[in-house]
């Protein structure tokens, strides 16, 4: 996956070579007011394959991933998703939120069919494809629950089913696993892993963890600085598919080692961080 | 709000909730809510049984002789025909105060120029004793049944209003986001996400309605045709025959108090994720 440095304009008609990028960002600014969140990210995803972003708390990750969604505007650069600038939000982009975004007042099924029903998707179809991504993510026989009936796990799994349902060219995390105790985290993690491999989507997954970042990525960004931007790539060579086995690989601590010192001098600094 | 980790989330008990489980040990008769709850009001009953006939009838009356008034008054039949004619008025007034402010309310919540525009008119409004308005309705709309709808409306359809754009204007924010993101049109924003969110504070609004609505209902019985309750409590007053005076009194209570009591168990009913009152 090469950092090319074409511009996008040119990208747009023709694309030589590189026609498996699912993401291209290119130049991708964005305030807050005064504040500078990140400047000048470029970046492709590839087909099928999983980029975690880390960085400090505050260094944009959450904003940058809104923006990829097409939640927020930007103020410089572009996003492309195919051939489709991303300005709003698009059919072929489905987001996992960390507070899950659940409707209260809807059943797992309801929310499992939600994306589908706003792309005028019919009844019949939804009954036969809402109950196949229940049944994906574990929560078969729990169609008619509500949100508040469930734990922390299965609100996930069941806004996870959501984003899966749509059948998304990509799928964007937003610290997913952050909001659910760490005995949970770990199952979630293997099982987005397992789920993955039965059908591989390219992926933007945040995360604050660095051993989550290196266990489910094939590349994982370090996003620092103030405006911040990708400061570091680090290639995850770990071969798939990844397992409990994988945690315990000589190679994976060496990763997670490589990506901590790299964030490491930056999180003290956000942590030592006066607001203006 | 908080997800129930703790309970045993088996499919089997998917969609009930935990009841049952608390009846087993109950508090003694003195701590328990009922208790106080009816108590008191038999104690006002009996005192009042027993100081009421020592006031001269002429002003006053007491609740057995109420109650003999009453069954008089159902036998004859002119107590459900007074009834059913303001029950009309109140069930047109309402639903006209539902159909309106609830649309209305979540207009003014999603567009500002909206919101602009008709802020001050509707605080106006609202801060207006809605009695001073009836002579001026009765004048304009007549002394019958629409001059009485429109009473009720006007009585009712403020705190519908107010309590839906309230309930609108606090949805989740995070919930708006998922709606955007998964590209639902303002519409399905509409039915999808804020109108059920606002469901309690809808309910909250219309059970105050309920309150101004039956106000409304009386005061315009008062100033128009010979018609309803209203009318009943102002006729046997003026011939001093209290006893059939209070029974009409009595039947708004029971009114009151009944249709918003229905309202809280549907809210409960429509709406269980929301478990803010008891």
């Amino acid at each position: 996956m090469s950092m090319t440095t074409e511009t996008a304009s040119a990208g747009f008609a023709a694309r030589p070579g590189s026609s498996l990028e699912r993401i291209r960002v290119r130049r991708l600014a964005k305030n807050f007011g005064a504040l500078e969140v990140f400047r000048d990210v470029n970046f492709d995803l590839g087909e099928r394959e999983i980029v975690t972003i880390v960085g400090p708390s505050g260094c944009g990750k959450t904003t940058l991933l809104r923006c990829i969604d097409g939640l927020l505007p930007v103020d410089e650069g572009e996003i492309w998703c195919g051939r489709e600038q991303i300005t709003e939000p698009i059919a072929g982009v489905a987001m996992v939120f960390q507070h899950f975004g659940l409707f209260p007042w809807k059943t797992v099924y309801d929310n499992v069919a939600y994306g589908l029903r706003m792309a005028g998707v019919s009844a019949a179809e939804l009954a036969e494809r809402v109950p196949q991504f229940i049944k994906l993510v574990g929560l078969g026989g729990f169609e008619h629950a509500y949100p508040w009936q469930m734990s922390g796990g299965m609100q996930q799994r069941c806004g996870l089913a959501r984003a899966l349902a749509i059948e998304p060219s990509v799928l964007l995390m937003d610290e997913p696993f952050a909001a659910v105790d760490a005995q949970t985290r770990e199952i979630l993690q293997f099982e987005l892993l397992r789920i993955w491999e039965t059908r591989p989507t390219s992926m933007i997954f945040v995360t604050h963890s660095i051993e989550e970042a290196v266990l489910m990525g094939d590349r994982v960004f370090v996003l620092k600085g103030r405006p911040s931007n990708i400061a570091k790539v680090v290639d995850i060579d770990l071969p798939r598919p990844r397992s409990r086995e994988t945690l315990r690989a000589a190679r994976f601590t060496e990763l997670r080692e490589l990506v901590w010192s790299t964030l490491m001098k930056e999180a003290r600094e956000a942590e030592f961080h006066l607001e203006r | 709000m908080s997800a129930v980790n703790e309970a045993p989330a088996g499919a089997a008990t998917v969609g009930q909730r935990p009841t049952a489980a608390a009846k087993k040990d109950r508090p003694p008769i003195w701590q328990r809510s009922a208790f106080y709850r009816y108590g008191f009001l038999i104690v006002i009953l009996l005192l009042w049984e027993i100081l009421g006939p020592l006031v001269n009838p002429i002003f006053f009356s007491y609740p057995s002789k109420i109650a003999v008034a009453f069954v008089n008054l159902t036998l004859s039949g002119e107590l459900i025909y007074y009834l059913l004619q303001s029950l009309q008025v109140l069930f047109y007034g309402l639903s006209f105060a539902i159909v309106i402010g609830i649309p209305l309310a979540v207009l003014m919540a999603r567009v500002k120029p909206v919101d602009w525009a008709l802020e001050l008119p509707v605080n106006a409004l609202y801060a207006t004793p809605m009695v001073a308005l009836v002579p001026i309705l009765v004048l304009w709309f007549g002394i019958y049944m629409t001059a009485k709808i429109i009473v009720v409306f006007l009585f009712a359809v403020f705190p519908i209003l107010i309590n839906t754009y309230q309930g609108v204007r606090e949805c989740d924010k995070n919930l708006l986001e998922v709606a955007r993101s998964f590209r639902s049109s303002e519409w399905q924003t509409w039915k999808e996400v804020l109108l059920p969110f606002a469901v309690p504070y809808i309910a909250a609004g219309i059970r105050l309605a309920i309150g101004r609505g039956l106000v409304g209902m009386v005061i315009a019985e008062f100033y128009t045709t010979i018609s309803g309750l209203g009318y009943m409590i102002t006729r046997y007053a003026n011939i001093f025959e209290m006893d059939k005076t209070f029974v009409p009194v009595i039947l708004l209570m029971f009114l009151g108090v009944t249709l918003t009591a229905l309202l809280k168990r549907l809210e409960r009913r429509i709406a269980p994720w929301s478990r803010a009152d008891t």
